[in-house]
């Protein structure tokens, strides 16, 4: 492990954190494009570039934008003073620590079964293409269906909206 | 000699690094390279606010600014020194941190982007596999400050400029992605030195460069409007439309942070116009065989201010278009045509080298357009506009 790894683990951890804790919805949005940008720094420091560019493409150029944009138009967007600090924190806080824990005990027994001395696969770009049109495409092709039934959700709600308001 | 001159850069990169301990050289020579960058665009931007305003003045019939030095040439030195010793003010209702974060974010975000962009031969800052997509990447962050700027600032022009710049951003992002990837599909490659390469071979002295290829000309043409919308550039100005919303999403901003966000703005302008320049034009390439001995980043560099030359005139010559035209536009125009684009290039690549290719990838770009172009002016009305007014 290197100090990077350390720099990058700390990052992640306190957007995620302030993500979590912090009192503003929009802090909030912002404090987790931190911890989406300190996981793809992640990726890229395990070469795994792809991966890495992506994710900043798809969850600080798309998701994050979305999000923040929901929460604008969403009515509400003016926090109260006291916070949004759900009642029954404690059930979550639980909940939370238990999925972590089989998440990791899960990671720490795979690492365990693969022999140590493998060698870094070096995967390309052109690679990551041919597996998702070729062995993965069924999934893919799923996957496209089910953004487009969401689209269409999306529209068809909005318009509902719009022809029941008043003239 | 010519070799020299054409490597001079990179030579005086190596001879000045060489003054460096061993362990340490890896690490000067990105160090210089990153210097260089961050000197050289900024001294270019500075160029450029002269060159826009005399374009525009002439344009628009005036004189322009012509009292500091020859010319006015000094003038963006007194800009500078104007917004170095402005009052930076920040509105007691803004958020502090985040209005503080938006214009460093938009500053770092775009420098970053001409990591990847090749500027002459062996003249690359970082040659990584996925230089396209790291480009990419980096602009979509760009957007985040802008919404930073917009809402940090508790003004409604301030959020509804960033609310539009957002809602552009996003839409035509998807028309700059899937015009370059026609590009990656020819060259099987997202290195941008690779895709300069592919392009940089003649054949009766003319170059191989993309925009000679239908293909290319329609993406090439698909991806300057793109990057017009993406750098909010007129005629795609309205986040920051003077006679609408003040200026947009930087109403709040004075001091060095307006300027920092003015050159947010020229930097990605240079740096989609180098990528455009990479993608379609070449690159570093001579344009003929008879000129390769023109040191290649003058190629590049010449290449760049053409295209900041073409923004300059679109800004003085088009107005500005309304948000339902803007929206319209890209999802129901270009991108249609970009989705066709691609098939063409398919087609292109799988019709391998018969002179066939060129007539049909041409005829089918042309009729989609035709019919596209005039089956939607066809149903709108083109005259007087009725306006309703709320009773």
């Amino acid at each position: 492990m290197s100090i990077v790894f350390y720099i990058l683990a700390t990052l992640t951890i306190a957007g995620a954190l302030a993500a979590v804790l912090l009192k503003n919805t929009v802090h909030c949005a912002l404090a987790l494009t931190v911890a989406f940008a300190g996981l793809a720094m992640l990726f890229l420091e395990l070469d795994a570039q792809f991966a890495g560019l992506a994710q900043i493409l798809v969850y600080i150029g798309a998701v994050a934008i979305l999000v923040v944009f929901a929460i604008l138009l969403t009515k509400g967007s003016e926090t109260p003073k006291d916070g949004v600090f759900s009642r029954t924190w404690l059930a979550g806080l639980a909940i939370a620590a238990a999925v972590f824990a089989v998440l990791g005990w899960a990671v720490i027994q795979t690492a365990n079964l693969l022999p140590n001395s493998a060698p870094t696969p070096t995967v390309t770009v052109q690679q990551i293409g041919q597996a998702l049109v070729g062995r993965y495409v069924l999934p893919l092709e799923i996957v496209a269906v089910l953004l487009t039934a969401a689209m269409i959700g999306a529209v068809i709600i909005a318009m509902h909206e719009k022809d029941g308001a008043p003239k | 000699m010519v070799e020299k001159l054409d490597q001079i850069f990179v030579l005086l990169q190596h001879w000045l690094v060489g003054y460096l301990p061993a362990g340490l050289q890896p690490l000067g020579g990105v160090v210089l390279g990153v210097v260089t960058i961050v000197l050289l665009f900024p001294a270019l931007f500075a160029l450029t606010t002269v060159f826009e305003r005399k374009g525009l003045a002439r344009i628009q019939n005036r004189l322009g600014p012509n009292r500091v030095g020859p010319f006015g040439l000094l003038q963006p030195i007194a800009d500078g020194i104007k917004s170095l010793t402005k009052e930076d003010i920040v509105p007691l209702s803004a958020d502090a941190a985040v209005h503080f974060l938006a214009p460093v974010v938009l500053v770092v975000t775009v420098f970053m982007g001409f990591a990847v962009i090749p500027m002459g031969r062996n003249m690359v800052l970082v040659d990584i596999d996925a230089g396209l997509l790291f480009y990419f990447a980096m602009g979509a962050s760009a957007e985040l400050s802008v919404f930073m700027a917009g809402w940090s600032s508790r003004n409604k022009y301030s959020l509804m400029g960033a609310m539009r710049a957002v809602a552009q951003m996003i839409s035509y992002e998807v028309v700059l992605l899937l015009s370059s990837v026609t590009v990656v599909m020819m060259t099987g490659s997202l290195s941008l030195t690779k895709i300069i390469e592919a392009q940089n071979h003649y054949s009766w002295g003319l170059p191989h460069w993309f925009i000679f290829t239908p293909w290319g000309l329609a993406g090439f043409v698909m991806y300057a409007i793109a990057a017009t919308a993406e750098t909010n550039r007129s005629p795609f100005d309205l986040p920051e439309g003077e006679s609408e919303l003040v200026a947009g999403y930087h109403t709040e901003y004075s001091g060095f942070k307006f300027a920092l966000f003015f050159l947010g703005e020229y930097l990605a302008m240079f740096s989609i116009s180098g990528l455009g320049t990479t993608l379609f034009l070449g690159g570093w390439s001579a344009p003929l065989a008879s000129l390769q001995w023109v040191p290649s980043w003058i190629w590049f560099f010449s290449k760049l201010m053409m295209s900041i030359f073409v923004f300059i005139w679109m800004r003085g010559t088009l107005p500005r278009l309304r948000q339902d035209q803007l929206m319209n536009f890209a999802w129901k125009f270009i991108l249609p045509m970009c989705m066709l684009n691609l098939m063409v290039a398919a087609l292109w690549h799988f019709m391998g080298g018969s002179w066939l290719r060129w007539v049909l990838c041409s005829a089918i770009l042309i009729v989609a357009y035709a019919g596209m172009g005039f089956g939607g002016l066809r149903k709108k009305q083109i005259g007087p506009r009725r306006y309703r007014y709320a009773e």
